[in-house]
């Protein structure tokens, strides 16, 4: 009896110490946390299943949150890799710097941002300072600009969101990032890009932006045009990629330094002409 | 002997310290809000940031005022209670005095599977089948408003009502009904004159807890409310709470910056407020005990 006790005793120690130093080091090797903006997540999920097909040992977490998110994770150290649909700015950089984390940046894609309404609405076309009225809630019913006459539900993202920053800096403040104008607070904010396109969908006072990856039938898209006098341009890929389209942004991947080891491999995964070829097939435009 | 008397007291001693270990807890807790916190008074006036009506909290300078997130959340919870309340009380009531003992005990199950629905789920719900029935109902330009968070909000309140006002219903001495009885009254009579007195210390308490329950709500209020930082003119319009703007944003916001330290105050509020609440609910149960 007490034979056997020490017996499972010591096979149970042993199995605990394996573990406890098998786990670390896998740990170190053969993972890879990927986190930040909610834009990415759909590309950086679909990188990650396609390169653990050439990688079986590797694992890869990736969660969505925001940009901001993502880079406040990289720079506390609990991410690899931070997504982030915007530059990182000069004070997370100074933040980064005292933690003696260095983020290094690719440019990996890029994303036209899609105005979408309800495919109800009579609405096709806006110019940016149209669109810039009706954020700040200056145009509040349909009627003033050619629609219907109901009244305007804005959709905005919530302020972790790199789209919602995006928008405001390029849109609302018309590319100076330190300008006065606010999104109206009237504006919804919305959790997520998913949420944002299902109120479009089933609301025809509705008007939202995001990501071009998150549109479908069920929301129609505005075309843009950057001032009175420029044509309307839609959001496809060869518009976002002549830079012809006016709401159009870089989208970025961040690491602590130089890559090393399998997030190495990752990046370069990242730009080969299979990761590109991804980009694309989430609607997103290849930079290669 | 001497063995039993330090087993003894060493025993003494743990249960002491699990005693009095979530007493430790709470004050940890609110120590480490008000230093997170008051820091932001450094920069701002608390009157300034309490009835400030604009909340941009990444803008340079920041706007920090949390008048609208307040009122937000009042208006939400009070929608909440004025639903959940009265159907909860006679809700319990019925299951307490009336019903026969089977469908007692199959309510009473269901009531406790109600509040074990993960409050996200219950969002979710909401946000598919209640905000587009409620924007088709009332016409409105949008569903996400503060009535569908209070209609979500009340069905996570009734169980908690439910459950504390039948305790309290069935505390009432025996002889106050048989009495009643006695005198001639009907089991209605008996009931809206005398059980509802011996039970109301009970049913406030409940309702008190319900509104706690409520109060200090995030996931599926974020989810349903609309989250627009507006001063609501009624249960109409979105809404944002408190709890919903620190959920939404502290991921978000930068170590140390003045957003970080508000959503800590924002949080300090919170817990003022849920402590008032809870605060009242003790009075009126141990009233209800003394009597």
């Amino acid at each position: 009896m007490r034979l056997r006790k020490i017996v499972w005793g010591s096979a149970l120690a042993a199995a605990v110490l394996t573990i406890g130093i098998a786990a670390p080091a896998e740990a170190q090797s053969k993972s890879i946390q990927i986190k930040g903006s909610d834009t990415m997540v759909n590309l950086g999920q679909s990188w990650a299943e396609a390169f653990n097909r050439k990688h079986p040992g590797v694992n890869i977490a990736v969660t969505g949150g925001g940009s901001g998110t993502g880079l406040t994770a990289l720079i506390g150290g609990t991410c690899d890799i931070a997504e982030s649909s915007r530059s990182i700015e000069p004070k997370e950089i100074e933040k980064a710097n005292s933690k003696g984390i260095a983020p290094k940046e690719f440019l990996v894609a890029m994303d036209g941002i899609a105005i979408v309404v309800h495919p109800k609405n009579p609405i096709k076309n806006l110019t940016i300072d149209q669109l810039r009225e009706i954020f700040l809630g200056n145009i509040a019913n349909w009627k003033t600009i050619g629609g219907a006459n109901k009244p305007i539900v804005l959709l905005s993202r919530e302020f972790n969101s790199g789209t919602h920053i995006f928008f405001k800096e390029h849109v609302l403040r018309r590319g100076n990032a330190k300008g006065p104008e606010e999104f109206s607070p009237g504006a919804l904010l919305m959790p997520s890009s998913q949420a944002i396109a299902d109120e479009v969908a089933g609301n025809e006072n509705a008007v939202g932006y995001y990501g071009m990856g998150y549109i479908s039938a069920k929301q129609k898209v505005i075309a843009v045009s950057k001032d009175a006098k420029s044509p309307f341009i839609e959001p496809t890929m060869p518009n976002v990629k002549s830079k012809a389209y006016p709401i159009s942004r870089p989208l970025f991947l961040y690491t602590n330094g130089e890559p090393k080891g399998v997030i190495k491999d990752f990046v370069d995964f990242v730009f080969s002409p299979e990761g590109q070829d991804l980009v694309k097939k989430i609607d997103f435009v290849p930079i290669k | 002997m001497r063995l039993r008397a330090a087993k003894e007291f060493v025993i003494e001693k743990l249960i002491f310290l699990s005693g009095i270990a979530s007493i430790v807890f709470v004050a940890l807790i609110f120590i480490f809000l008000l230093k997170e916190g008051i820091s932001l008074f450094k920069t701002i006036a608390p009157g300034d940031f309490l009835s400030g009506r604009l909340w941009y909290p990444i803008s340079d300078p920041p706007k920090l005022g949390i008048l609208p997130l307040i009122l937000g959340s009042l208006l939400v919870t009070a929608g909440a209670i004025v639903l959940a309340v009265p159907l909860g009380i006679a809700s319990a009531f019925y299951i307490a005095e009336i019903a026969p003992r089977r469908l007692r005990d199959i309510l009473k199950s269901l009531i406790e599977i109600l509040s074990a629905i993960p409050s996200v789920v219950l969002g979710f719900i909401g946000m598919i089948t209640l905000v587009p029935f409620i924007k088709k109902f009332f016409n409105l330009p949008t569903g996400l408003t503060a009535l569908s968070g209070a209609i979500m909000l009340a069905f996570m309140a009734l169980p908690t009502i439910i459950s504390i006002s039948e305790d309290a219903i069935n505390a009432v001495p025996r002889e106050y009904k048989e009495g009643a009885i006695a005198l001639g009254s009907t089991h209605w009579q008996t009931l809206y004159r005398v059980v509802i007195h011996g039970a109301l210390p009970g049913v406030i308490a409940a309702a008190m807890l319900g509104i706690g329950r409520v109060f200090g709500e995030t996931m599926a209020v974020m989810m349903v409310t609309g989250n627009a930082a507006v001063i609501p003119k009624g249960l109409m319009q979105p809404v944002r709470t408190l709890t919903a703007t620190i959920a939404a944003e502290m991921g978000e916001a930068v170590r140390g910056s003045e957003h970080y330290y508000a959503l800590f105050a924002i949080g300090i509020v919170l817990f003022i407020i849920s402590f008032a609440i809870n605060f009242t609910a003790d009075l009126f149960l141990n009233r209800g005990r003394k009597r």
